[in-house]
C-alpha cells in the first residue's frame, strides 16, 4: 500500500487532458514450439479521466490480449516483447510483481466476459467482494463487509444484505455480472477494463448492464477500456474507439467520425456486415406478403407442450415442474424462414428439440406431412425432414473424424447410396456451402469458426430435409463471418426451396434474414406476425422492451429515456399443482397475433 | 434432509443384503468344510455329521441363509466355530485398532496426496512435477506387503525410529499408516495434480488475480477448495480399498485389528467370522461413502443433497 499510495496522488493530480493510462508501441508474443510468434505489434492508445476508449476487433485481433498485458495477467508463455503501458508515470511492463499486485484490482480493475464463471463458486458474494478491498485497504473484516454493501448498492443490485450471503450460483447472469463490477470498482480505480463485459448476457439484460457503467463511470470519473466485437456497444459507449486486427491498429479516432467516414477498408467492412435492425425494407421478399394459402405449411406445432419434472419428495416423487414450453402453435411454410425470439430460457431451444425428437412433448407436431403426438413418433424417416444447426460448430463435429465423413454420416445412417454416390454426394454439398472438396480429408481443427459452421450446415443438407433448425446457429461467429454464413443461408433457401426455423437472441440477425418471426417469454409467444409487423410496429410491450434494447450501431443515435428497469425474468419452474396461465392470441390485423397482456410473471 | 438420509439408510440396508447374500453363497459353495476343521482329523464320521448337525450345517442353502439374516435382523452374528466366543464381541474389541489406523492412513495419503498434487501442478512441466508424478506412480503401483517389508527394515531395523511391531504407542501407528497411505497417496497426488491444473485455469481464479490478491491466496482460497472436491468424493471410496490392504499391512505389522481376525478366520475356515468381518467392511463402505456426500455440500454451496 506504502508503495501504491504516491503513484495515486500524482495520477488523480494530471490535469483532465493528460492520460490516465498510455499505451505505447506495445507488442506481445506467444512463446511456440516453432519460436516466438507475435499477437500484438506496436499498438498506441491514450486514455483519459472519465473517457471511454472501445478496442473493437473480431477474433484473433489481440484486443484481449492487450488488456491482459496492461493487467499484467498475460499467460505464462506469452509476454510483452516492446513498448510501454504508462498508469500516470510508472510505467506497468516494468514493474516487479509484487508493485504490479498492489497496483492490479486497486488502480487498474478488470471484468471479464463470463459472469457465470467468473465468480469462485464456493465462496460467498460478500466474501470476495471483502477480500478485494481487503487486499488494499487495510480494513477490519466489519469495515470491509460494510464496505462490499456499499458496492453492491453501487451496482443497484436489488436486496445487496441478502446477496452478501449468497453464493454466485444464486444469481442470474446478469446479476453477478454487477457483482463483478462492484467488485472492480469498489476501490474507485483510476481505469476499468471491460473485456466483453455483456456478450454473454441477454439484450435486456445487457442495456441494464451497459447503463449502469455509463452511469458509474460520471459519478467516479473512471476511464474506461470497452473491449467488444459489438459495434452496437461501440456506437452507445466508446468516445474513442481504436480498430485492431490480426494484432495491429487498423484505426483509431473519435466514434463519431469512425461511424461516418471510416478511412481504412478493413473498418468499412466491418461496418457493412453489423446487422442494423430496420434497415431492411419491409417487402424485399415476397414471403412479406400474406403467404400463398395453396402450399401446406412443411411444419405446424399444435399446442405444442414440454414439461420436465423436477425436484424429489420423500419417496423421489418429484414436487416441481419446469414448464418449457406452454402450448405453443405456429407453422412454418415452405421455403420460409421463421424466426424464433427471445432471452435465455424462454424455450425456443426446447421448441428446436422436441421438433428433432430429442425431448418428449405433447401437443401435437405435424412435419412434412407426418403426425407427431410424442417423442416416439419421430422415427428415423421423419428425422430426415427436419435437420439442426447447433450454435458451436466445434462442438457440433467429432474431432476424430474427417468432415468428409461427418457430412457423409447422414448418409450411411439412412443407407443412401453407394460409397461412391455418397462421396459425389459430400464433394458437392461441400462446393454448394462453399467449401472446396480438397478439403474433404480434413479434420475440423483445421478450419476457422466460419468455415466449420458450413460443414454443419454441409451435413444437414446431406438428407436434403424439408426444414433446418438453426438453432443460435450464427451466434458465435464474427460479424464478418455471420454475415457470409447469413447469405449462405438466404441462397440455399432460394435455389433448394428448404424452409428454416431460425432460432437466435439477436434481433438484429433475425430483422436480416426472418419472413415471419415469433417472440417467446417463459415458454409461450407473446407475438407473432411477419417481420414487419413485429419489428415495424410491434404491439406487445415486451416485444418493444426488446427491441429498444438492442445496442445501435450509429453514434449520432438518441435512445428515448426509459425507466431503469432492474427486473429479473420469472423463473418457469413452479408447484407441479399450479401450472402457469395459458395467454391467448389475439389477431391485431392481417394475421398480426399479440398476446394478452399480464402472467406469466407480467412480462411487461 | 431427513429424507434424503431415510432414502440413503434404506438403500444401505439393501446393499448389506446382497452383499450377505453373496458371500453367504460364495462360503456354502466353498470346497472347504468348516466342520472338518472342527473336528480335526481323527475325528469318526459320526462325530463330524454330529457337529454339522450342531452348527444346522446339514441344512439346505436357504434354510441356513434365512436363519442367518433372521439372527443378524436381532443383531446376532453368530458364534465363532473355533474361538468359542460371540462374532460381535470379537470384532467389537478388534475394532478400535483397525480405526485408528484407518484414520492414520487416511491422514497420510490426504497430507502426501494433496500436497504432492498441488506442488506438481504449480510446477507443472518441470523435473519437480516429473519427479511427484513417478513417485505417486510407484506408490500406485508398489504391493504393500514388499512396501510394509520396506518400511520395517528401513525405519525399524536399520534406523530404529519405530518399533518393529505391535500396537500401543503413536510411534507403533506411524509404519502401518504410512503403509497403508502410500496407495492413496499415489492415486489422490495424481488426482490433485488434474484437478488443480483446470481450476488453475478457470475464469475465478483470473478474477482473484485481477484483484490484486496474493499468489499465496490464490492458490490457497480460490484454488485449492474447488480443487479438491473430487477428491473427497474418493475418500468414500477408499474405506472399501483399504479394507483389502488392512489384512496385508496387519499381518505384517502384527497390529491387533479386524484385518488380523479376517484373516485367521480365512485360513481356519470360520465361516461366522468372515461373514461378520465382510458385514461390518460393507457398513463401513457404505458409511464412508454417505459420510463423503455429507461432506461435500459443506465445501461446496451448488452441491444439494436430495
Amino acid at each position: 500500500m506504502s508503495l501504491a499510495e504516491p503513484l495515486r496522488s500524482g495520477a488523480a493530480q494530471a490535469p483532465d487532458g493528460a492520460p490516465v493510462l498510455s499505451v505505447e508501441g506495445l507488442s506481445v508474443s506467444v512463446a511456440t514450439e516453432g519460436g516466438s510468434r507475435p499477437l500484438v505489434q506496436g499498438i498506441s492508445f491514450a486514455l483519459r479521466r472519465g473517457e471511454t476508449l472501445a478496442i473493437a476487433g473480431e477474433s484473433g485481433s489481440g484486443k484481449s490480449i492487450t488488456s491482459l498485458a496492461v493487467m499484467g495477467l498475460l499467460p505464462a508463455n506469452v509476454r510483452a516483447t516492446a513498448g510501454t503501458v504508462r498508469l500516470g508515470a510508472t510505467d506497468l511492463l516494468r514493474l516487479p510483481e509484487s508493485r504490479m499486485r498492489a497496483i492490479r484490482g486497486d488502480r487498474v480493475a478488470m471484468i471479464f466476459q463470463e459472469p457465470m464463471t467468473s465468480l469462485n463458486p464456493v465462496m460467498t458474494v460478500g466474501a470476495q467482494l471483502a477480500e478485494a478491498i481487503r487486499a488494499h485497504a487495510p480494513l477490519p473484516r466489519r469495515a470491509a463487509r460494510a464496505r462490499a454493501l456499499d458496492a453492491l448498492r453501487a451496482v443497484r443490485l436489488s436486496e445487496p444484505e441478502r446477496r452478501l450471503d449468497q453464493y454466485p450460483h444464486e444469481l442470474s447472469g446478469g446479476m453477478r455480472q454487477r457483482v463483478m463490477i462492484a467488485m472492480a470498482l469498489a476501490l474507485k480505480p483510476d481505469v476499468l477494463i471491460a473485456d466483453e463485459p455483456t456478450t454473454a448476457l441477454d439484450v435486456t439484460v445487457q442495456r441494464e448492464v451497459l447503463d449502469l457503467l455509463r452511469e458509474l463511470r460520471r459519478e467516479t470519473g473512471t476511464a474506461l477500456v470497452l473491449i467488444t466485437h459489438d459495434m452496437g456497444v461501440v456506437a452507445e459507449m466508446a468516445d474513442r474507439v481504436v480498430v485492431m486486427k490480426d494484432g495491429r491498429l487498423v484505426e483509431e479516432g473519435p466514434v463519431a467520425r469512425i461511424f461516418a467516414a471510416p478511412r481504412q477498408p478493413y473498418t468499412r467492412a466491418l461496418l457493412a456486415a453489423v446487422p442494423r435492425m430496420g434497415t431492411r425494407p419491409p417487402a424485399d421478399v415476397p414471403a412479406d406478403a400474406p403467404a400463398l394459402p395453396s402450399a401446406p405449411p412443411v411444419c405446424t406445432l399444435r399446442d405444442l407442450t414440454v414439461r420436465f419434472d423436477i425436484g424429489r419428495g420423500l419417496l423421489g416423487r418429484p414436487t416441481h415442474r419446469v414448464h418449457a414450453v406452454e402450448g405453443v402453435s405456429f407453422d412454418i411454410r415452405a421455403a420460409e424462414t421463421f424466426a424464433l425470439v427471445g432471452e435465455s430460457g424462454c424455450g425456443k431451444s426446447t421448441i428446436a428439440r422436441a421438433i428433432a425428437g430429442l425431448v418428449p412433448f405433447a401437443g401435437g407436431i405435424d412435419l412434412a406431412g407426418h403426425e407427431l403426438r410424442g417423442q416416439g413418433d419421430v422415427t428415423r424417416a421423419v428425422r430426415r425432414d427436419a435437420q439442426i444447426v447447433f450454435q458451436d460448430p466445434a462442438a457440433a463435429l467429432d474431432p476424430r473424424m474427417r468432415v468428409g465423413d461427418l457430412v457423409a454420416e447422414p448418409l450411411v445412417i439412412h443407407g443412401i447410396g453407394t460409397r461412391d454416390e455418397r462421396r459425389a454426394t459430400v464433394e458437392s454439398l461441400f462446393e454448394r456451402v462453399g467449401l472446396s472438396r480438397t478439403q474433404l480429408d480434413r479434420y475440423p481443427h483445421e478450419f476457422s469458426g466460419g468455415q466449420r459452421q458450413r460443414v454443419c450446415i454441409a451435413r444437414a443438407l446431406a438428407l436434403r430435409p424439408r426444414l433446418i433448425v438453426a438453432d443460435e446457429s450464427v451466434s458465435a461467429l464474427d460479424v464478418s463471418v455471420q454475415a457470409r454464413v447469413l447469405a449462405l443461408l438466404r441462397e440455399l433457401q432460394d435455389d433448394m426451396g428448404v424452409s428454416f426455423l431460425f432460432i437466435s437472441h439477436d434481433m438484429a440477425v433475425v430483422d436480416s434474414i426472418a419472413d415471419r418471426v415469433a417472440v417467446m417469454f417463459l415458454g409461450q409467444i407473446l407475438e407473432m406476425g411477419t417481420r414487419a409487423q413485429v419489428f415495424g410496429d410491434p404491439r406487445h410491450p415486451y416485444t418493444r422492451r426488446l427491441i429498444e434494447a438492442v445496442p445501435v450501431p450509429d453514434p449520432t443515435h438518441v435512445r428515448p429515456p426509459r425507466d431503469r428497469l432492474a427486473s429479473e425474468v420469472p423463473s418457469p419452474v413452479r408447484r407441479r399443482d399450479d401450472p402457469p396461465r395459458r395467454l391467448r392470441l389475439r389477431d391485431v390485423g392481417d394475421g398480426h397475433l399479440v398476446s394478452e397482456p399480464g402472467p406469466p410473471g407480467e412480462p411487461v | 434432509m431427513a429424507a434424503y438420509l431415510i432414502r440413503r439408510l434404506g438403500g444401505a440396508a439393501l446393499i448389506l443384503l446382497g452383499v450377505s447374500l453373496v458371500t453367504f453363497f460364495l462360503l456354502y459353495v466353498l470346497p472347504a468344510d468348516p466342520v472338518r476343521q472342527i473336528a480335526g482329523r481323527s475325528a469318526t464320521p459320526e462325530t463330524v455329521e454330529s457337529i454339522r448337525r450342531q452348527l444346522g450345517l446339514d441344512q439346505p442353502f436357504w434354510v441356513q441363509y434365512g436363519r442367518y439374516l433372521w439372527n443378524l435382523l436381532h443383531l446376532d452374528l453368530g458364534r465363532s466355530y473355533l474361538q468359542r466366543s460371540e462374532v460381535s464381541e470379537l470384532i467389537w474389541a478388534r475394532l478400535p485398532p483397525t480405526l485408528l489406523l484407518m484414520a492414520g492412513a487416511i491422514a497420510c495419503e490426504l497430507a502426501l496426496g494433496l500436497t504432492m498434487g498441488v506442488v506438481a501442478a504449480l510446477r507443472r512441466g518441470t523435473a519437480a512435477d516429473n519427479g511427484l508424478m513417478i513417485a505417486s506412480f510407484v506408490g500406485v503401483s508398489a504391493p504393500q506387503f514388499v512396501v510394509g517389508l520396506l518400511m520395517l527394515y528401513v525405519f525399524a531395523v536399520r534406523l530404529g525410529w519405530f518399533p518393529i511391531g505391535g500396537y500401543g504407542t503413536f510411534a507403533h501407528l506411524v509404519l502401518p499408516s504410512l503403509t497403508l497411505g502410500i496407495l492413496g497417496a499415489g492415486w489422490y497426488s495424481r488426482m490433485m495434480r488434474s484437478s488443480m491444473v483446470e481450476v488453475l485455469r478457470q475464469d475465478f481464479v483470473r478474477t482473484a488475480r485481477a484483484k490484486g490478491l496474493t499468489r499465496r491466496r490464490v492458490i490457497l482460497r480460490h484454488a485449492l477448495p474447488n480443487a479438491v472436491l473430487p477428491v473427497i468424493a474418493m475418500i468414500g471410496i477408499d474405506i472399501g480399498i483399504f479394507m483389502g490392504g488392512i489384512v496385508v499391512v496387519e499381518s505384517v505389522f502384527g497390529w491387533p485389528g479386524i484385518g488380523q481376525l479376517a484373516w485367521q478366520a480365512i485360513q481356519r475356515v470360520d465361516i461366522p467370522i468372515i461373514m461378520g468381518v465382510t458385514l461390518v467392511s460393507a457398513v463401513a463402505i457404505v458409511l464412508g461413502n454417505l459420510l463423503a456426500d455429507l461432506v461435500a455440500p459443506l465445501i461446496d454451496p451448488r452441491i444439494r443433497l436430495r
